[in-house]
């Protein structure tokens, strides 16, 4: 069916790709523009900056996302900052240097003309954001600030406060306003895609159901861009919001859309330890801490019940400083996560469970003077105070690792297109540009990037040639699709068992944390590969949906996003285990160096893993197209941050 | 902990809605509230009854998504945070604990303790953004913007539009938020362009959506869980006061 995989990258050198990609582009003429109809499902970074330049450039967009607004989509949480190679420091940042750190965070695992095109257009949005107002922290001098983030030696990451995802969102959600406003978009909000409909291998449609109503509608277009974040939530706890899923992802895929490297996840090093059996969510303390935090635990198992600041010097194991000195404490994150992994394995772990390490500010304080790290932090320690009720400007932060994103997603090429024609992913969704592991403030960035400056670009490759090839919201693929996506609401509703939504979720998610979480062995994924299919039988015989489906029921609504993560955890482990390697954020416990590190093995997996949908309705086990990853630019090294 | 808990059930917008009795018991003091309500859903689903439909995405304070009245007061006691912040250690154990929606005319209700915002998103459609076309902006730092601007932007930017403010007024006036939009756009140089015409605008829509006018109790600032300042309020005035000289001289 899918032949080799066909990234097309444009020819030529490294830093000229995406000038000779945009020169040799297709176009679409200005009074063309409003016969297209583009779907966007999603409004975060990625969507809402593509739907309102969509607009701007004058094509006719619907944007859906589940929230009750845009301004809603999860983006909004990202604290840290933005990534750029400005280079106002004058500390010997560049295009090339954003990249190569870059593509060595990302452990070697992506592709090398995506992540330079990533850095190239990074100064763009910069300007952008700061034209529609965005509130980046400034000098006294009226110019713009910058402070660093893990895995480099430079200081390049843009921010407001400890809100920069916040603000970055808003300027892109009033953007989009401005768009609807105009009229160019059509915004559906508490929305949510329940499929993909494909017309004659295109991606025409999408099947949706209005969350307040229960409405079963059917939209056509003449492309679909899918911007609707990333899974994390399949680990039932993780830093995400409750209603991030992987429905409109996974749906695709079930449709014919490559899932490429779905094991890769990032668990973030700084969030705040699990509490309570009954607690709903993690949440992330920013990288950004680590400048001027310093991470440690006692070097004595005794000594982890105690207070921790009569603990004195020589008796703290400041790990990361150890380890890494030239790196210290901001190593890159999945690193980072594992080094805390370690040293509570070792039963030195401090807090209840013995599941965290400090993060102690007492030298920045002493140095600097509570007043600037209040200016620097303030709310993130405001936020510390409001869940553990402790001072963090008197006692150090307790925190543990958490998964907080997924690398992994749609497989797409260059023009940010799947392998489906028509079909488009961008931001978290698609797996492009981070590779097994992502650095800090990249997120905020790849988003932008794809929405403002890419997208706009590459779509009308597609477009050009589909003048007047939108079908009907009546045509039978529609219908069809359609009557799939009720019959599958109804049945989630007749089960009418005894279990809960929550029990189901999580018992998946500490199965998958514990086999396929911060460190995974083959045993353990095939232990994971057997439980999940018994788990969802099990679901599908016993959960409880109460409800009805035409009306607004957030339990409905959990239910097909767990149904959804409970066929997609397989596809997770079934990927970790084929990718017989350590890399990034996937540590397989059977390929590490002699002092603990991710093995690679550059010989058989520096490809991108990108899997295909097999069986009709019946799970059979997924075909695997490998993508081979070519490097010019940079020489594969182990890498080392010590 | 255990809790009594009073809580606003409401099928549709058209039904009528009451109070109802239930029960919390074994609640764990670092169980936030909405993870109470989450128990709470559970139970109710096992019994076969209809869980409380409530709204809530990051449940770290910032997506402005949950909107529950509790205890009479938006977002209930603990100031500065929204509901999800919010942890039943700051509750006596044994109390009774009354939870409705946000209330305010401009805010429809859903079900239970779900409302609709859109009148908000309307009022930042009216005028709420700096028309910057992607591909147009001027490099970031050819116009440099003081620092106290800067910070007074971003203090204003801060808002989380979770709608307490309107909530919390007597006059259900939204003019706290669309001050802080008003003003962050106002602070900044790149916002001076569309300035006047950005404030008449928004304060059009707000009036059109319903919302009542500032008599100055300070509620809004109150329950506010970005602690925007009603200094603002004063900011939007001179802002639209000025729009409106400018108007009248023909500007």
């Amino acid at each position: 069916m899918i032949g080799k995989l066909e990234g097309k990258i444009p020819p030529g050198p490294l830093e000229q790709k995406w000038r000779t990609h945009k020169n040799n582009s297709r176009l679409v003429s200005p009074n063309n523009r409003r016969k297209f109809e583009i779907i966007v499902v999603g409004s975060g970074l990625a969507g809402g900056s593509a739907a309102a330049t969509l607009g701007e450039l004058g094509y006719r967009v619907k944007c859906f996302c589940y929230q009750d607004s845009p301004r809603r989509a999860h983006s909004i949480a990202a604290q840290g900052g933005i990534n750029a190679a400005k280079n106002y420091q004058n500390d010997g940042d560049s295009v090339f240097r954003l990249f190569y750190d870059t593509i060595k965070g990302g452990d070697f695992r992506s592709r090398e003309a995506n992540v330079y095109r990533l850095a190239e257009v990074s100064n763009l949005i910069i300007d952008q954001c700061t034209e529609q107002g965005v509130p980046f922290a400034r000098e006294y001098g009226g110019l713009l600030a910058n402070r660093s983030f893990g895995g480099a030696q430079v200081s390049r990451t843009f921010y407001a406060r400890g809100q920069t995802g916040q603000q970055l969102l808003l300027g892109a959600y009033q953007a989009l306003c401005r768009q609807i406003a105009l009229g160019t978009v059509k915004m559906f909000p508490q929305t949510e895609m329940l499929d993909l409909v494909l017309v004659d291998g295109h991606a025409k449609g999408i099947i949706t159901r209005d969350l307040c109503t229960g409405e079963i509608q059917t939209f056509a277009g003449d492309a679909v861009v899918l911007a609707t974040g990333g899974y994390g939530n399949v680990f039932f706890l993780s830093t995400n919001a409750r209603g991030c899923n992987v429905t409109a992802t996974y749906r695709a895929y079930k449709r014919g859309a490559l899932f490429g490297n779905p094991c890769f996840t990032q668990i973030h090093p700084t969030c705040i330890p699990v509490t309570s059996q009954h607690q709903s969510k993690l949440t992330l303390m920013s990288e950004s801490l680590r400048n001027d935090g310093r991470v440690w635990v006692p070097k004595r198992t005794e000594d982890c019940a105690k207070p921790p600041n009569p603990i004195p010097d020589p008796d703290r194991d400041y790990y990361l400083e150890r380890k890494y000195p030239s790196f210290g404490n901001l190593a890159p994150r999945d690193i980072a996560s594992r080094a805390a992994k370690e040293v509570c394995d070792e039963g030195r772990g401090v807090g209840p469970g013995g599941r965290g390490v400090y993060l102690d500010f007492a030298d920045a304080i002493a140095r600097l003077g509570e007043d600037t790290i209040r200016e620097r932090y303030g709310n993130l320690f405001d936020i510390y105070q409001k869940i553990t009720a402790e001072d963090a400007y008197k006692t150090p932060m307790r925190i543990y690792p958490a998964v907080h994103y997924t690398m992994g997603g749609l497989w797409v090429d260059y023009n940010l297109m799947s392998n489906v024609p028509g079909l488009h992913v961008i931001g978290e969704a698609n797996f492009s540009d981070h590779g097994a592991n992502r650095l800090g403030a990249s997120a905020l960035m790849q988003g932008l990037a794809d929405g403002y400056f890419v997208l706009p670009y590459t779509l009308p490759n597609y477009l050009a040639g589909q003048i007047g090839k939108r079908p009907a919201t009546d045509h039978e693929e529609f219908k069809r699709v359609e009557s799939e996506v009720r019959a599958r609401v109804r049945k989630l509703l007749e089960v009418n068992g005894d279990r809960t939504l929550t029990s189901f979720h999580r018992e998946l998610g500490l199965l998958l944390w514990d086999k396929c979480g911060m460190a995974r062995t083959a045993t353990g994924l095939r232990e994971a590969l057997e439980k999940i299919p018994q788990l969802r039988d099990e679901f599908w015989k016993n959960v409880r949906v109460p409800g009805e489906g035409e009306s607004y029921n957030q339990s409905l609504e959990r239910a097909g996003r767990i149904a959804d993560f409970l066929e997609f955890a397989e596809l997770m482990c079934i990927d970790a285990l084929e990718r017989d390697e350590s890399c990034g954020g996937h540590f397989r416990v059977e390929h590490q160096t002699p002092d603990g590190e991710a093995q690679r093995d550059d010989e058989n997996f520096a490809a991108v893993f990108a899997w295909e949908f097999q069986g009709n309705g019946n799970m059979e086990p997924p075909k695997l197209h490998r993508e081979p990853l070519h490097f010019e630019a940079v020489h594969l090294s182990q890498r080392s941050y010590k | 902990m255990n809790f009594k808990l009073k809580i606003w059930r409401q099928a549709d917008p058209k039904s009528k809605g009451r109070l109802v009795n239930y029960e919390a018991r074994d609640i764990s003091p670092d169980t936030s509230f909405l993870e109470m309500l989450d128990i709470i859903n559970d139970e109710l689903t096992e019994r076969g009854e209809g869980p409380i439909a409530f709204d809530s995405d990051c449940r770290e304070g910032i997506c402005g998504t949950c909107a529950l009245t509790i205890n009479g007061q938006a977002h209930g006691p603990k100031h500065p945070a929204a509901a999800c912040q919010l942890y039943m250690r700051s509750f006596d154990d044994g109390k009774t604990i009354t939870v409705e929606p946000f209330r305010a005319k401009p805010f429809p209700l859903v079900r239970d303790l779900v409302i609709d915002r859109s009148a908000l998103d309307r009022i930042v459609q009216a005028g709420g953004f700096i028309a910057a076309r992607a591909g147009s902006a001027p490099e970031a730092n050819s116009i440099p913007v003081p620092k106290h601007n800067a910070d007074l932007a971003m203090e204003a930017a801060a808002c989380i539009g979770c709608g307490a403010c309107a909530a919390a007024c007597p006059n259900a006036s939204a003019m706290l938020f669309t001050a802080a939009k008003v003003s962050h756009l106002a602070f900044l140089p790149q916002g001076a362009p569309e300035r006047t015409s950005r404030v008449t605008k928004m304060v059009r829509q707000m009036d059109a959506e319903g919302f009542g006018n500032c008599t100055n109790t300070y509620e809004c600032e109150a329950v506010c869980p970005a602690e925007i300042s009603a200094s603002f309020i004063a900011k939007l005035n001179r802002e639209y006061a000025i729009a409106t000289l400018r108007r009248s001289a023909g500007e």
